[in-house]
């Protein structure tokens, strides 16, 4: 098996192997929910190591994926202006908004940078007290608690020039609307691991026992990968649907409870439009009220945007699990990395930039 | 942006009235928000994520993981230049300058 010497331990991999082919009587899908998890399957090919009939499905998980166009375009509007410190994580810059990137903002001279952390951007609004400083924070509840306790301190520090846009979006109620969806072949989930560091467990069991689908919770690793597909599978076989933590040195089911603490008190749970997929109701956080004054979207009124996609990008589809990216026709002809037509081909998380990095080559020799 | 990465704490400092760690990332340094896992001491391991900790990890498994990424060069990515990477993903220099 042409990839297994790539892993760290390829015994171990082989073991695991060896028991999820063991235990596979019939086809299963199962869908991992976190774009690194995404990644780390194509990159590895794990899907390909997997019995006949095994299926990864791959989920709407990664966050610069399916932050909306609308909120794409705020940010462009909001970096092109004077005065303006734009700050966000470097793989926003080349996720297309409906007519330009932060990039090509970059470039027509706009201030925009690229920071490690949201802190970094407070630090530069502190140095800058003449300029606005403002930081996209978007992503999963992993993300959530780094920006959480950057506004806090903004607020505690009196750092007025300091603002969020904020777009974050949380995993349970995307499991929810995937298990709702009239097409879904998902059978399983493989939840995110550092998600659930941060939230812990409690929030999936009701889900598992509504929709009947095991949930197990997921590392990033490949033989994390594996652990967490040989576990589904065994529940899968057994016809059992809990809650399984196969990665317990990172997840506690309590998760981090100063970090729950404090995106209670700077957050408050929202409907949020997915880009790609819609709008999922109370699937977000925004700034709550007492941070009002932080909220990049109230401080800079952005109006009159008219979004539009690519009208040849199906990376809805993508995200849904319906089409795997080279089903789409742009794919790597009119949509790559260099030049994308949709989010999913931007990010190294993201399912078509995934198969674009690793699979182009091979998917071309079976054309 | 996903990635979350173990690093042992090296030296730990309350910074404006928030409490900051040292982490060493096999070799780089950065300075990380502890506040989410204020018990973690120097010599212990803290999987961090944009600049912040968000749970503790056991030694071993954080020396493998950090080996592991080292090997995918997924350390790079996440602590190298984002600026750069990305001028680098469009296939262009321009605009990577300051
Ligand atoms: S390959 Fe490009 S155009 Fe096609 S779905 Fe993916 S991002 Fe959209």
């Amino acid at each position: 098996m042409k990839y297994l010497d790539e892993f760290s331990d390829p015994d171990l991999a082989r073991r695991l192997l060896d028991q999820i082919h063991a235990a596979t009587t019939r086809p299963w899908a199962m869908m991992e929910v976190c774009g690194g998890q995404t990644h780390s399957i194509i990159r590895h090919g794990i899907d390909q190591l997997l019995p006949e009939g095994v299926e990864m499905i791959h989920g709407p998980g990664c966050p610069v994926c399916v932050t909306p166009l609308e909120v794409i375009d705020k940010a462009l509007a909001i970096a092109a202006r004077p005065g303006v410190i734009f700050c966000s994580f470097g793989d926003m810059l080349r996720v297309p908004g409906s007519g330009q990137d932060l990039f090509g903002v970059k470039s027509a001279g706009g201030d925009v940078r690229v920071v490690y952390s949201p802190l970094d951007a407070l630090k530069l609004a502190r140095e800058h007290p003449d300029r606005e400083v403002v930081f996209f924070g978007i992503g999963f509840e992993t993300t959530a608690p780094a920006n959480a306790m950057t506004v806090y301190q903004a607020r505690r520090l009196g750092t007025g020039n300091f603002s969020l846009l904020v777009s974050h979006v949380l995993v349970p109620p995307a499991i929810a609307a995937i298990m709702e969806s009239p097409r879904c072949r998902v059978q399983a989930f493989l939840a995110a691991g550092h998600v659930c560091s941060v939230m812990g467990t409690a929030e999936y069991p009701p889900l598992a026992s509504r929709y009947r689908v095991p949930i197990v919770v997921t590392g990033f690793e490949p033989l994390d990968i594996l652990e967490g597909i040989r576990r589904t599978v065994l529940q899968l076989e057994a016809g059992r649907y809990e809650v399984e933590n196969a990665y317990p040195r990172a997840v506690r089911d309590e998760g981090n409870v100063p970090a729950r603490e404090m995106l209670l008190d700077v957050f408050e749970v929202t409907d949020r439009t997915w880009r790609g997929i819609g709008e999922i109701p109370r699937s977000g956080w925004r700034l709550s009220d007492r941070y009002a004054e932080f909220d990049a979207e109230r401080r800079f009124a952005v109006t009159g945007i008219h979004t539009g996609e690519s009208p040849l990008c199906r990376s809805g589809e993508v995200l849904r699990g319906l089409i795997k990216p080279h089903e789409c026709a742009a794919f790597g002809k009119r949509c790559t990395p260099r030049n994308p037509l949709g989010a999913t081909m931007v990010s190294a998380e993201g399912a078509c930039a995934a198969y674009h990095a690793y699979r182009r080559l091979e998917l071309a020799d079976a054309r | 942006m996903c990635l979350a990465v173990p690093g042992r704490v090296t030296d730990v400092a309350e910074v404006d009235g928030t409490l900051m760690a040292d982490v060493d990332f096999g070799g780089v340094h950065k300075q990380v928000c502890l506040q989410y896992v204020p018990d973690a001491a120097v010599g212990e391991y803290v999987v961090v994520h944009v600049g912040f900790a968000i749970q503790r990890l056991d030694e071993r498994s954080a020396r493998d993981t950090l080996a592991n990424f080292e090997r995918l060069g997924l350390l790079e990515e996440e602590f190298g230049d984002g600026l750069t990477q990305a001028a680098r993903q469009a296939g262009t220099t321009q605009g990577a300058q300051r």
